[in-house]
Parts: C-alpha cells; sequence; structure tokens
C-alpha cells in the first residue's frame, strides 16, 4: 500500500472538526435566513405603506432570478443571455395552470417547477456544450423562440396582451394570496427558503466543483470531472429559481406578459448581477435592491431614465470594475489584513 | 503495467504520432525526450484522452483507453500535469486538493453537504506535505509563484492517487535552482509513490539524472529507448537530438 493509499483509507476515520466546521457555516446562514424574514415579517407591523410591501415583493422576484442568473454567471462563467425565458416559463406556466386547470397553488407551483425542469433539460443539453460566446447567443436564441411562441400563440398565452382576466388565487391552509400582507408573506417565504437553497448549492462540493469549471474546464476534465453533466445540472437548477422568480412576479402583478420572457429581462438580470457584484453570493440581491430603486426614483423625475442607468452601469464597469457587495468585501478584507499585519 | 501499442495520430498530412508501441512496467521513472515537434506533447494528450488516436491501443493493465474522455481516463488511474500549470486560479491550495479529492471520491456532485468533506481531508493533507505547499495551504493559486503553481499542478495529479503520472515538462519556465528542487520532488515521490512515472524533458542533465529508462521520440516516431548511457552513446540519437554536448565523445 503506497503512503498515498494509507491517507485515503485513514479518510474515513478523520475530521470531525471539519464537519463541525461546516455545520457551524450552516447554521449560521439558517440563523441570518431565520432573523431576516423576522425582519421582513415584522415590516407590515411598523409601515402601513402599500408601495413598501410592493417593492419587497418585486425585490423577491427579482432577487430570486438575479441570484439564480449569478449561479451561471459568477459561479460556473456561463454568461446566459437567455436566462430571462425561465422567469416568462414560471410566470406563464403558473398562470396558465391557474387559469385552466386550478388546482390548487403548491400544485400549480410544483407542475409549473416540473415543467421548467424539462424545458431546461432539453434547452441545457443543446447549450451548455458550447463555450462562451456560442453559450450566451444561443441562450438568447432560445429565449427568442419562446418569447415568439408567446407572442403567435394568442389563442393560448393570450399574445402580445398576455394572460388577462387575473390568476386565480385560492386560499390554501389558511392562506389567502388575494390579501396583500399574505401575498407578501408568502413572497419573503420564497425569497429566503431560495436564497437559502441557492447559498446551500454555493457553499457544497457541488459548488466548489462549479468554481474549479469556471476557472478551468479543461483541467476539471482531467480530474475526473463530468463537466457537460455538472453544466446542465446547474443550468437546471437556476432555471428553477428563476421560474420561481417568476411565479411570485404572476402572483403580484396577477397575470403574466410577453415582456415577462423578453431579451431584456435576461440584460436586466446580468445588469443587475453587475451591479451588486458576482463574487459575493448576496450582491446579486443587493443589485436588485438598487436597480429597483434606481428605476422606481428616475423614472419619478426624468423620462430618460435609460441615459441615468447607463451611466451608473459605465461607473460600475469602468469606475469599480466590479459590483458594489465585491467592492465592499474586497475592501473590508484588505483593510483587515493591513490591520493583521500591523498588528 | 501502461502498454501503447501502434498509436498513431495524424493532423491532415502530418503524422504527429506514427505506430509508436512501448511498455512502460510498473513502477518505472521514464523520460521522454526529442527535438521540439517530436510529438512528445500529443503522446502525453493521446494517453490522457485529451486527443483521439487515429490507430492503436492505450492499454492500463490489460484495459483498453484509446478513445475514451478525459475523465473516464482519470478514474481508471492515469493522472496528468501540464507543460503551463493548470491550474484553478480563484481556489486556495488546501481548496483546490480538496475539491480534487471529493470529484475522485465521486462526490463532486454533493448537494446536501457543506464543503469540505471531512473524508476528503487526510489525502489532501498528505498531498499538500509531500509536495511542501502545506505551509501555502491557503494562498490563493493565483498568487503562487511559477514554482509553486508547477507543484499545485503535480499535487493535483497525484491527489487522485493515480497508477501512472505523466508530468509535460515539469521544469519548464524555471530558473535552475528551481529547477533541480522540482525535480528532486518527482524522484522523492516516484520513490515514496511507487507509482509509474512519464515525464517530458529538455534538460538532458536532469534526465540522464534521474531517469532509469529513456524513451526518444522524433518526427511522431520512436527514435530508440534504453538506459542513459546507452542513449548518451547511440548515435543515432547524438545525430537527430543531443548533438556532441550531451552525447558521448565518439
Amino acid at each position: 500500500m503506497t503512503e498515498l493509499q494509507a491517507a485515503r483509507a485513514a479518510d474515513s476515520l478523520s475530521a470531525p472538526r471539519l464537519e463541525a466546521g461546516s455545520k457551524r457555516l450552516r447554521y449560521l446562514d439558517l440563523l441570518v435566513a431565520l432573523a431576516a424574514f423576522a425582519v421582513l415579517a415584522l415590516l407590515p407591523l411598523v409601515s402601513d405603506s402599500k408601495a413598501l410591501l410592493d417593492f419587497v415583493i418585486r425585490c423577491s422576484a427579482y432577487g430570486l432570478f438575479a441570484t439564480s442568473l449569478n449561479l451561471l454567471v459568477g459561479y460556473t462563467g456561463m454568461i446566459s443571455f437567455g436566462h430571462g425565458m425561465f422567469f416568462g416559463l414560471g410566470a406563464y406556466g403558473y398562470g396558465l395552470i391557474m387559469q385552466r386547470i386550478g388546482v390548487p397553488i403548491p400544485l400549480a407551483f410544483l407542475a409549473t417547477l416540473a415543467i421548467t425542469a424539462v424545458v431546461a433539460t432539453i434547452i441545457g443539453a443543446i447549450c451548455v456544450r458550447l463555450k462562451e460566446i456560442y453559450f450566451a447567443f444561443v441562450t438568447l436564441a432560445f429565449q427568442m423562440l419562446i418569447h415568439s411562441t408567446i407572442l403567435s400563440w394568442s389563442s393560448f398565452t393570450g399574445g402580445d396582451q398576455g394572460l388577462r382576466g387575473g390568476i386565480p388565487r385560492p386560499p390554501f391552509l389558511g392562506i389567502d394570496l388575494s390579501n396583500h400582507v399574505h401575498l407578501y408573506l408568502a413572497s419573503c417565504v420564497l425569497l429566503v427558503l431560495g436564497l437559502l437553497a441557492m447559498r446551500q448549492i454555493a457553499a457544497s462540493p457541488f459548488g466548489y466543483t462549479l468554481r474549479m469549471i469556471r476557472d478551468n474546464p479543461m483541467r476539471a476534465s482531467f480530474i475526473g470531472i463530468d463537466v457537460w453533466r455538472a453544466k446542465l445540472t446547474v443550468f437546471v437548477l437556476a432555471a428553477l429559481f428563476a421560474s420561481t422568480g417568476g411565479m411570485v412576479m404572476a402572483l403580484f402583478v396577477s397575470g403574466a406578459y410577453p415582456e415577462f420572457a423578453y431579451w431584456t429581462i435576461s440584460g436586466e438580470g446580468i445588469f443587475i448581477n453587475m451591479l451588486g457584484g458576482v463574487a459575493t453570493f448576496l450582491g446579486p440581491m443587493v443589485g436588485t435592491v438598487l436597480l429597483l430603486i434606481l428605476n422606481d426614483t428616475v423614472t419619478r423625475f426624468t423620462e430618460y431614465h435609460g441615459i441615468v442607468l447607463g451611466v451608473v452601469i459605465l461607473f460600475f464597469a469602468i469606475g469599480l470594475r466590479k459590483g458594489l457587495m465585491d467592492f465592499v468585501v474586497e475592501w473590508y478584507t484588505q483593510r483587515r489584513d493591513r490591520a493583521s499585519g500591523q498588528g | 503495467m501502461l502498454d501503447i501499442r501502434g498509436l498513431s495520430k495524424s493532423f491532415g498530412g502530418v503524422k504527429a504520432i506514427h505506430d509508436v508501441t512501448f511498455d512502460f512496467p510498473d513502477g518505472s521513472l521514464t523520460a521522454v525526450i526529442g527535438p521540439n515537434g517530436a510529438g512528445k506533447s500529443t503522446f502525453f494528450n493521446l494517453i490522457t484522452g485529451a486527443l483521439t488516436p487515429d490507430a492503436g491501443e492505450i492499454l492500463l493493465n490489460g484495459v483498453d483507453l484509446a478513445g475514451r474522455s478525459p475523465p473516464e481516463i482519470v478514474r481508471q488511474g492515469i493522472g496528468r500535469a501540464f507543460q503551463v500549470a493548470s491550474i484553478f486560479r480563484s481556489l486556495t491550495v488546501q481548496e483546490t486538493l480538496l475539491a480534487a479529492v471529493g470529484a475522485d471520491q465521486r462526490r463532486g456532485g454533493v448537494l446536501h453537504r457543506r464543503f469540505p468533506l471531512a473524508e476528503t481531508r487526510d489525502r489532501a493533507e498528505y498531498v499538500m506535505e509531500l509536495l511542501g505547499l502545506a505551509n501555502k495551504r491557503h494562498r490563493t493559486a493565483a498568487m503562487l509563484s511559477h514554482g509553486d503553481q508547477k507543484l499545485l499542478d503535480i499535487a493535483l495529479a497525484l491527489v487522485l492517487d493515480p497508477k501512472v503520472l505523466l508530468l509535460d515538462e515539469p521544469t519548464a519556465g524555471m530558473g535552475p535552482e528551481e529547477r533541480w528542487r522540482m525535480i528532486d520532488k518527482v524522484r522523492e515521490l516516484w520513490d515514496r509513490q511507487k507509482i509509474t512515472v512519464v515525464f517530458i524533458e529538455h534538460d538532458m542533465d536532469i534526465v540522464f539524472k534521474i531517469a532509469p529508462l529513456i524513451v526518444v521520440l522524433c518526427y511522431g516516431r520512436i527514435l530508440a529507448t534504453g538506459t542513459p548511457d546507452e542513449i548518451r552513446n547511440n548515435g543515432v540519437v547524438i545525430d537527430a537530438y543531443l548533438g556532441t554536448e550531451h552525447g558521448a565523445a565518439p
């Protein structure tokens, strides 16, 4: 037996400490999530502003979408220009199921996720074989295909008018989503659970496999990683969270519109990631809040809001060369390292 | 035992590897040498699945690996380090090796547990110690010196517990002192691990000092094989590659 084989045999006997450290981090995440949810849940008690609750619901929808995009962009190095198709698919899938079949809401959620998984597997199986710009443009092509289908199949999707007449929200388990506060709390629950799940993915061994693929896919295959399978898996997982964001949006506006599946949604997702940062898990969430605040305030003062947003993008892309959270984390780390060096 | 039988690969009209047959005995240390364009790296690319051979067999303990994908070949027990260090730049040394062990244990797809897995620690730790990287474990790979990046590349191959380790110019781009330190490491890990090591090297002083067995490739064919003394005295090899500086005086 070589020494390496001996070390391999010893692996199974070792390191409860390492496992304990990982567990502590998981509990810490859970604690942070619970605290965040508690703060959000208290909001309706301290403020009667409907606009504020609406803002948080929109943040939930876009935050889930943007963070899921970061699983592809930031963690795996797959820049998708078509991720918005799954946001649209979630909104339309959920809306159509509720309008045409009228099942309980949780069942419609699960059915929409199942549909998204099937579609994402088919599209992903084709796209993830491609590299860099080819991947980006083929995902965009699929998004435009889905968008065109929504527009042209008007007997089923409502065409350019979208799903009209509202989406039914039958009460379930004592939860009535036609009640604004209930809808708000449900959105917060989905946001917190979604973020927790994505955090777990990012911090799992699979998350590190993704980082290796991002850094050097060729080397990853030479240590035995099936790169195609790992990419397809994260593509489908990210699609599921984007679809959940779309469902939250459909619940919020009680409808689904072709814009939800248009390429601009994907563009906003990439913009959010640039704004908040891709190297920090909460970067896209911060980017979402910033973008929505910018959108809401700038559009109130000027019709040229596009120019203002363009300037902001340039500031982050050329000025900081990274998203806000990445900038802050890097600044803090450097400061801490300098302080410990002096100490 | 790694047996190469009639291996061939052409790029258009150029025969990069032509009908190469050679056996690498278990536990041997073999140097592959030859002029630029001799087909040395292509030879490694064929063995590791980066290229598909046009003909021939690559038998590892009787199992033909020709045409299989790199992950399949790695799982059969062939590890590889590259001429230009091929590493994961954003990961630390420790993370790199822990993740590589996880991949080798087929736990790279685990979603419900946190990284790092406890059962990956000892192997990563052992290889870090073996290659002198333990005190740099928290350094990001991109921040390592060139020599340490090459060591990390070798560590990545070694941590998978291969039966055969292929090293493509392990000393490329290093200064003289760093070069000898690296080659001592290669020699040490061969001694300790008892695995088959095949390495490509241009520095004949290094080759003649540490390799008990040498294969000379030229224009995709095996020109000669033998011990350092046999190669040094081989007139054909002297004419084609060594010249009079490294060849024995006529």
